[in-house]
């Protein structure tokens, strides 16, 4: 009994150090964005500062292009996040009620596409924006955008499809109403969630991007928040450090607050199911 | 090419609720005709023409010289196979390729046996040591992967990184100023550390989650006949593991293999050189020579190695989808 008590202990402590490790990095991400000047610079760190400081945040803010290069941020992601829901709403129907001859290479190619490494495409795409001159538009990266969110879209969205019963698609039914009502008044408020959970996906997905955003836009007023994070540090060698971590928390915040919505939702599926003991 | 994040989320939904996603859902065959096609129709289009059409257009431009000048003609000179030839011959592309490979092995091996393994450690600690270290997993998995770069830049700065700091006072050496981005090993093994470090929540919780589906009746049965512990993981934890940890590394191959965003952010666009190359690296450099004819035989050189090592992944994902329907 004893020895069962020391053995959990011991993991116990395991588990505390490894969270300590895992998570320091993003701890020195915040704690530096909140600490003065001269504790930054400092060759001995200071671990938490009783001295907090929003200057970082204010420098940070004042640098050229970060409200413009948010709101494009913001237009690329929402406009992509709209586009590919209803487009892939509409297939993820198809996927999950009915059968047809083409649904195994559909399948193939929706899962298929999600493999394809961003690298590879660059050329490809490239060549073809320059051809519709969509090199250093919004719209061009909103068009790549598009082929990296529909295919897991629709995948994802397959799921939550087939999760709702028949009965209440029939029940709508034969009350009169056409296959296609059916699917309105009642597919469309139980896919609700699943949408919402989908949309956020595609929306991190969308703001974290990098490697198109940073090769198909070249000026600082139509770049996006990545891409201007990236920028950031600059080449001389007296780096702001502090303000280059007060940026990244800002670029990271919204992220962070998304997918804690949804993954709160697996995390909980993960722990409440079969866990227990 | 779409992000990590969703589709290793759906993974590890799906492997939470595997079981009761199984069931048959019966084929739905009402006023079936065109209208499964007009639902797909509006995806298809989109993927056809705004990635279809690119495609059959890189395997035309790898054929063909195509340089700035042609971009502008908006058509290349055929030029056969000299393309291909021309990068085959190259040395570059050959150490690219290799040090490509030795970079995969190392980042999945460590991905997802590190990720294994606390995912093993999360079944043996207490109820709150788990929602601590599940909390610490999540925020870590959320980290953008561009910011990721940025805080592990500021870490290992040469001047005044905690990373130096923190191994002098553990007595490993005198790291003091120590430079971190010196050689294409020792940048290589940083960036390997960021993307192990952002792999591994996904690793361990997915894995925790087909830990959790290990009937426990089974183990006890097992305990109760007397099998030592290695043996009944061996015999009735593993089998019920390996098709998760089959999925999960397929992943990590493909994604590592294809890396682009930590390489070059970490490793700094002024100090990426052939020496330290990698093969998403290497692509992106040939958009810079405007030789779009030979960035695009490499394309199709790299897109037809992922397909190759995508084939155990897809088919195992449309074994999935096709079963629902």
């Amino acid at each position: 009994m004893s020895s069962r008590v020391l053995r959990r202990n011991l993991w116990n402590t395991v588990g505390v150090i490894l969270f300590v490790v895992m998570v320091f990095p993003v701890f020195w991400m915040i704690s530096t964005a909140f600490k003065p000047e001269d504790q930054v610079n400092s060759f001995t760190p200071t671990w938490f500062s009783t001295r907090p400081t929003l200057q970082h945040f204010r420098d940070a803010l004042a640098k050229p292009f970060f409200w413009q290069d948010v709101k494009n941020s913001v237009i690329v992601v929402l406009v992509t996040v709209g586009i590919a829901m209803v487009l892939a709403f509409l297939a993820a129907v198809a996927l999950a009620k009915y059968r047809f001859s083409g649904r195994k290479i559909f399948i193939v190619l929706v899962i298929g596409v999600q493999m394809l490494p961003g690298a590879g495409l660059i050329i490809p795409l490239y060549v073809m924006l320059a051809r519709w001159h969509q090199v250093n538009t919004l719209t061009g990266l909103i068009l790549v955008y598009l082929t990296g969110a529909l295919p897991f879209s629709v995948w994802t969205l397959r799921g939550f499809v087939l999760g709702i019963p028949k009965d209440l698609e029939e029940a709508a039914m034969v009350d009169g109403s056409t296959r296609l009502g059916a699917f309105v008044k009642i597919l469309l408020p139980l896919v609700a969630p699943g949408l919402v959970a989908t949309s956020i996906f595609a929306f991190i997905t969308s703001w974290n991007e990098y490697i198109f955003a940073r090769i198909l836009l070249n000026d600082g007023a139509k770049q996006t928040i990545t891409v201007w994070l990236s920028y950031f540090l600059g080449t001389s060698r007296n780096t702001d450090w502090g303000a280059l971590m007060a940026a990244s928390t800002l670029t990271a915040i919204p992220v962070v607050v998304f997918f804690l919505l949804v993954q709160r939702k697996i995390a909980f599926g993960l722990t409440a199911g079969a866990v227990r003991g | 090419m779409s992000g990590r994040l969703p589709t290793a989320l759906g993974i590890a939904a799906e492997t939470a609720t595997g079981r009761s996603r199984r069931r048959r859902l019966g084929a739905r065959r009402l006023g079936a005709g065109a209208v499964p096609y007009l639902l797909i129709l509006p995806v298809v289009g989109v993927m056809g023409a705004i990635l279809g059409y690119p495609m059959v257009n890189l395997f035309r431009i790898s054929l063909q010289r195509y340089g700035l000048f042609e971009l502008i003609q908006r058509h290349g000179v055929d030029v056969g196979l000299a393309n291909f030839r021309s990068v085959l011959h190259d040395a570059v592309f050959w150490h690219t390729l290799l040090r490509t490979v030795v970079f995969t092995v190392a980042n999945v091996g460590l991905t997802v046996v590190l990720g294994t393994l606390l995912a093993l450690l999360l079944v043996r600690v207490s109820a709150w040591v788990r929602i601590l270290l599940t909390a610490g997993l999540v925020l870590v998995w959320s980290m953008p992967q561009v910011v990721a770069v940025q805080v592990w830049k500021w870490m290992t700065n040469f001047q005044n990184g905690v990373l130096n700091y923190v191994l002098t006072e553990l007595h490993v050496g005198d790291f003091f100023q120590h430079d971190w981005y010196a050689s294409p090993f020792s940048q290589l093994s940083l960036v390997t550390a960021l993307i192990v470090w952002e792999g591994l929540p996904f690793v361990a919780i997915t894995v925790y989650a087909a830990l959790s589906q290990v009937p426990k009746e089974l183990v006890e049965a097992a305990e109760i006949d007397g099998a030592p512990g290695w043996k009944v993981f061996r015999d009735v934890t593993v089998p019920i593991i390996t098709p998760v940890l089959l999925i999960l590394t397929s992943l990590s191959i493909l994604w590592d293999f294809g890396v682009f965003t930590q390489p070059y952010l970490l490793i700094g666009q002024p100090h990426v050189t052939p020496s330290n190359y990698l093969m998403g690296i290497y692509l992106f450099q040939q958009y810079y020579t405007a030789d779009f004819g030979r960035g695009a035989a490499i394309s199709v050189l790299m897109l037809v190695m992922v397909a190759a090592m995508s084939v155990v992944y897809v088919r195992r994902m449309v074994r999935i989808g096709e079963v629902d329907a």
